[in-house]
């Protein structure tokens, strides 16, 4: 019986902890799981998790959180490794065999005793744990690869056209044991703190929910592969929307063709289709250091949505301005060297490096004031950070007074808004300004926006 | 339907549908919660092939509803034959209004879609709801009550209850995102591309001809172009396509003219092709 409130307990807990990352589970869900639980038995674990997600979640992106706060709140051990702490060069040599073979459940075993023996820290209680990054730091798995690669070679197995694919297979498979060791290093502070905390300090949110200024270079990338997907939704969207606009006056020939199978009686009056308005659309964007990421992935995605609008064109700016748009080819094959291209193809900075925003403006409206038209919408993308110069205020307001709509998205938080150098509420008092932190967040700031 | 979850995968095996794990597992739930299963992932991983292998495995009818934009209440789920009302009216010229009327709302007029035909009747079926992601929002209002309940309400004639609940598979490619309450019916599962070792299976599989070391070394080219950033990643039927291409041509082990050669089949985008070639540092064009 406790054993059943226990299992309960650990669901509910394990619920609770991917609430907190943001997937949203309702107790239908928790209750399905519970059966799910129920008919798979807890003998498979590697069962127990498909269960547990096809029950639990509803959209592919999560699936990266579920694994890790699976791996927390049902871990494949309790404790340390039965055996004997394994010194590093016995340990480097047993992986080194492992990675040859491709032996997926020797690599986890050799995690588990990999942690162990190099990774703990501290040794009064409270202060002590384990850590990946030391493990992975002392056993250095990647100084292997060529190791590994002449072992294969001299096997026989990289003959022919395929040998040229081995490095990188082998680098997968060192990728696949660094992960390994940090699933295990997080399971073994788990045991000690309690999964709760560790759930959720320590397991990465989903893509979409990733701060735009505090994201590292391979959550960056990761981001940018979602730009073609998220592109595809907004553009659907924004069709039903146009779609769902349809009123007006009756289309004559379309009803009568129509009421032929209601014998002849126009029963359901089809409405003449408005003609699309699409609008004319200005990026100006600011691509200093401080926000890049942010700017790239936003200019890739309305690049992505250019079927949408007759014109894009896309300005960038540090200090100076300059056109990017023919940088910015449709499906380009490196996203990643955009703003690489940006810096070193386009006219943007001047003698120093630092963004100043009152200069740019001033420059856009006064060089390239004839782009914009009445039915031009203008997004400014940028902090608002000027390092301590004039704003250029005015410079705003022509902008502002020359087109439809100006809509700035600011990545940084709201509460940080005027703090320092950030001229954010000035801006604000002249346009409308949103905060846009994440691929989440500027989704929904395009849907809404966007004037279709 | 099925006993465990090896079980299932024996059994969609013979089918000729090799599934991984996380396939067989989700199967085995959606059939013993008798919940609705929504498959999402790439084009290509066999999403459709899962609802029709598993029709096969239980010896049931697919019932297949092909969604698309504009598809609507007549198409999915029923319709009154208005012709056939009309000639019952005219033929019936002396009687009451209310005879006729109590008559022509009857059975004989309705013309069942996929969502009715498949809750009506008493054989085993599999409805298979196709891209549902390419139909329009209100579609989905629909599905609601068919897929919680497994019912439909017709107005003249009151609600129909399946008599046994169809196995149901909803397929989306992710071009639109599906409501909540839609996804909360359903359990989930993604198709991803598979591992190595399965996916070599599958092409032994379904391209007998090719040796084992062929297939391996498909799969490996596959797997690092899959690893490369392209504009759309090979999926298992290219690997397929790819494999029987290669059969076709006579090559028993790959080189660099053979590959060079065939990567359109592969490769559907120029820019990925030119990519490819470059980091798999075939003598370019």
């Amino acid at each position: 019986m406790t054993a059943t409130a226990d299992l309960a307990a650990r669901l509910t807990d394990f619920v609770a902890a991917l609430r907190t990352h943001g997937v949203r589970i309702g107790t239908g869900e928790t209750v399905d799981a519970a059966r799910a639980v129920a008919v798979l038995g807890l003998a498979d674990r590697a069962v127990l998790r498909e269960g547990l997600a096809a029950t639990l979640l509803h959209e592919t992106g999560q699936r990266q959180v579920f694994d890790a706060v699976f791996d927390l709140y049902f871990p494949h051990a309790v404790g340390g490794p039965v055996t004997e702490a394994a010194g590093r060069e016995e340990l480097r040599d047993r992986l080194a065999d492992a990675l040859t073979a491709d032996d997926r459940a020797m690599l986890a075993r050799l995690a588990v005793e990999a942690v162990d023996g190099l990774g703990g820290y501290g040794s009064a209680p409270g202060s002590d744990g384990w850590s990946s990054y030391q493990t992975l730091d002392r056993l250095r798995p990647q100084t292997l690869l060529a190791r590994v690669r002449d072992e294969l070679r001299a096997r026989g197995a990289g003959t022919g056209f395929t040998d040229r694919l081995l490095e990188d297979e082998i680098r997968r498979r060192i990728e696949a044991f660094r992960a390994l060791v940090a699933v295990e290093a997080r399971r073994r502070v788990a045991e000690r703190r309690g999964p709760e905390e560790i759930a959720r300090r320590a397991v990465a949110p989903t893509a979409d929910r990733v701060d735009f200024l505090y994201a590292g270079k391979d959550r960056l990338a990761e981001l940018r592969r979602t730009v073609q997907p998220l592109a595809r939704k907004l553009a659907t969207r924004l069709a039903a929307r146009r779609r769902r606009a349809a009123r007006g006056a009756v289309d004559l020939r379309r009803t009568l063709r129509g009421s032929l199978s209601t014998g002849g009686v126009p029963m359901r009056p089809v409405l003449r289709r408005r003609r699309p308005g699409r609008p004319e659309l200005v990026l100006l964007c600011d691509v200093s250091g401080s926000v890049s990421g942010f700017s790239d992935f936003t200019m890739l995605l309305v690049q992505a949505l250019h079927d949408q609008f007759t014109k894009v064109r896309v300005f960038a700016f540090v200090n100076r301005v300059d056109e990017v748009t023919g940088l910015l080819v449709h499906g380009a094959a490196d996203p990643g060297g955009l703003s690489a291209r940006i810096h070193t193809e386009a006219a943007v900075a001047a003698w120093h490096g630092s963004s100043d925003y009152g200069v740019a403006l001033g420059e856009f409206a006064e060089r390239h004031a004839r782009t914009l038209t009445p039915r031009t919408t203008v997004f400014v993308l940028g902090d608002a950070r000027t390092n301590r110069s004039d704003p250029n205020l005015p410079a705003v307001r022509e902008i502002a007074r020359r087109c439809r709509r100006v809509h700035w998205l600011n990545p940084e938080p709201r509460a940080q808004w005027g703090t320092g150098d950030s001229a954010a509420l000035a801006y604000a008092d002249l346009v409308p300004m949103h905060e846009c932190r994440t691929a989440r967040q500027l989704g929904t700031l395009v849907e809404r926006l966007l004037p279709v | 339907m099925f006993t465990s979850v090896d079980d299932v995968s024996a059994r969609l095996a013979e089918t000729g549908y090799l599934a991984s794990p996380a396939v067989a597992t989700t199967v085995f739930l959606a059939d013993r919660l008798g919940k609705p299963l929504l498959v999402e992932g790439p084009a290509g991983v066999g999403k459709t092939e899962l609802a029709k292998a598993v029709a096969q495995v239980a010896g049931a009818r697919l019932v297949r509803l092909q969604c698309y934009e504009g598809v609507d209440e007549s198409r999915a789920l029923y319709e009154w034959n208005h012709a056939k009302q009309l000639l019952r009216i005219s033929a019936g010229r002396d009687e009451t209004w209310d005879e006729t009327r109590t008559d022509i709302f009857s059975e004989e007029f309705l013309l069942p879609r996929p969502l009715l035909t498949a809750i009506r009747g008493d054989d085993p079926k599999v409805l298979l709801i196709d891209e549902t992601d390419k139909a329009d929002v209100e579609v989905e209002g629909l599905l609601l009550e068919v897929l919680s309940d497994f019912q439909v309400t017709v107005p003249e004639l009151g609600t129909i209850t399946a008599a046994r609940r169809p196995f149901v598979v909803l397929t989306s490619n992710a071009s639109r995102e599906l409501s909540e309450a839609l996804r909360r019916r359903c359990l989930f599962l993604h198709i991803g591309f598979p591992d190595e070792e399965l996916e070599r299976r599958i092409v032994r599989l379904k391209v007998p001809g090719v040796d084992e070391a062929l297939a391996a070394s498909v799969v490996r080219v596959v797997g690092a172009l899959r690893a490369m950033d392209l504009r759309k990643a090979p999926s298992v039927a290219e690997t397929v396509d790819w494999a029987r291409t290669l059969l076709a041509l006579g090559a028993d082990t790959l080189d660099e003219t053979v590959v060079r050669d065939s990567l359109g089949v592969i490769l559907k985008h120029q820019e990925d092709v030119l990519k490819a070639s470059a980091k798999l540092d075939l003598d370019a064009l």
